[in-house]
């Protein structure tokens, strides 16, 4: 079954350039269903308010970082099951141990290519 | 009055010369009795301060010089320009780095997306060359994110020193305030801010597939 590229993706970064970046990747794999949030705290308003097959999500970020975004998520009911990929920075065994153990669904550093996101997608989907 | 009458002593400062200049002046008292209070005060004095107490002065002494010396080199080194000008300047020009990058990139974005939207009309193969260009274009782009990051940590570090410089200017600088009570209380460990640590250096940081392995493994 192939992969449904209509579905919802947010993606999460503080950084303008870098929502812009991963939206034009995602446009390169046929993902045009795209929104945006700055923060972990607007993402999850998102995500309580809409419907979304994927989160694509940056760490470091104010007020709410990436991981507490992860929490929240995996700690609601309709939520948690989202397919979450981390995209950060953040490249420290703690960290993946943390986002592994917040039940990150993936996780992508920084910097990445287009065929890694493309690559943890695929695998986070379920068509690896 | 009387005082006034002994404060011109002759050159000669011989004990016997001022008892015969008090003999002349006050022969009601008998000089005797004058050298033998001046006796018996110096012999309560005697022991007061041993050769290790005097050594100790002396360092005490010492250590005030230094201070002094040390209060006077902060003052004339202006350190408060640090925190006034050199601090502030220095994160205004990092500032001013991290919003060109962000024009710059948002720049190059804007063509590569152009250049994907031109693509479509290509035939299948030069748009497939072109949106891999493009791609690449892109994966590059995200060093303006990356060198954001590390700025920041940066200007982090900037302002943890001006603080510092501030706090030894508070206390040894011309304003001569209350010295410091001693080092800032540990702040509360904040378990997410302890996971905060931004890029990596090169040799610190773990590639993609060593994320993947211990993922894993995980």
């Amino acid at each position: 079954m192939p992969i449904d590229k209509s579905m919802n993706v947010l993606i999460v970064d503080d950084y303008k350039t870098m929502l812009r970046i991963i939206r034009n990747l995602l446009k390169q794999i046929e993902f045009n269903n795209v929104d945006e949030a700055t923060d972990g705290a607007e993402a999850l308003s998102k995500l309580r308010a809409g419907s979304f097959g994927l989160v694509i999500s940056d760490w470091n970020m104010v007020p709410m970082t990436g991981l507490q975004l992860l929490q929240e998520v995996r700690a609601d009911a309709r939520l948690k099951q989202l397919p979450f990929i981390m995209v950060t920075a953040e490249s420290k065994t703690e960290n993946v141990v943390a986002a592994k153990q917040a039940g990150v669904s993936n996780y992508i550093v920084k910097p990445f290519n287009a065929e890694t996101l493309r690559d943890k997608i695929e695998k986070v989907l379920g068509h690896a | 009055m009387r005082e006034a009458a002994f404060t011109s002593w002759p050159a000669s400062d011989a004990p016997t010369d001022r008892l015969d200049i008090i003999r002349a002046r006050c022969p009601d008292i008998d000089p005797a009795m004058i050298a033998d209070v001046v006796r018996a005060i110096l012999a309560t004095m005697t022991g007061d301060l041993s050769s290790k107490e005097t050594a100790l002065l002396s360092e005490v002494e010492e250590l005030g010089r230094t201070i002094a010396s040390a209060k006077a080199e902060i003052a004339a080194i202006r350190a408060d320009d640090i925190t006034g000008q050199h601090i502030p300047s220095a994160t205004d020009e990092l500032d001013a780095i991290v919003s060109h990058t962000a024009s710059a990139t948002n720049a190059i974005l804007e063509v590569c997306e152009t250049l994907d939207q031109a693509g479509g009309a290509l035939q299948a193969q030069s748009a497939a060359q072109l949106q891999e260009a493009t791609a690449r274009i892109y994966e590059a782009c995200s060093f303006q994110d990356i060198t954001g990051q590390r700025i920041t940590k940066v200007v982090a570090t900037l302002k943890a020193i001006e603080s510092k410089v501030a706090q030894i200017v508070a206390a040894f600088g011309p304003q001569d305030v209350a010295l410091m009570s001693g080092p800032p209380p540990e702040a509360a460990i904040d378990p997410q801010a302890a996971l905060l640590n931004g890029p990596q250096m090169a040799a610190a940081a773990m590639e993609q597939s060593e994320i993947d392995r211990l993922l894993a493994s995980l």
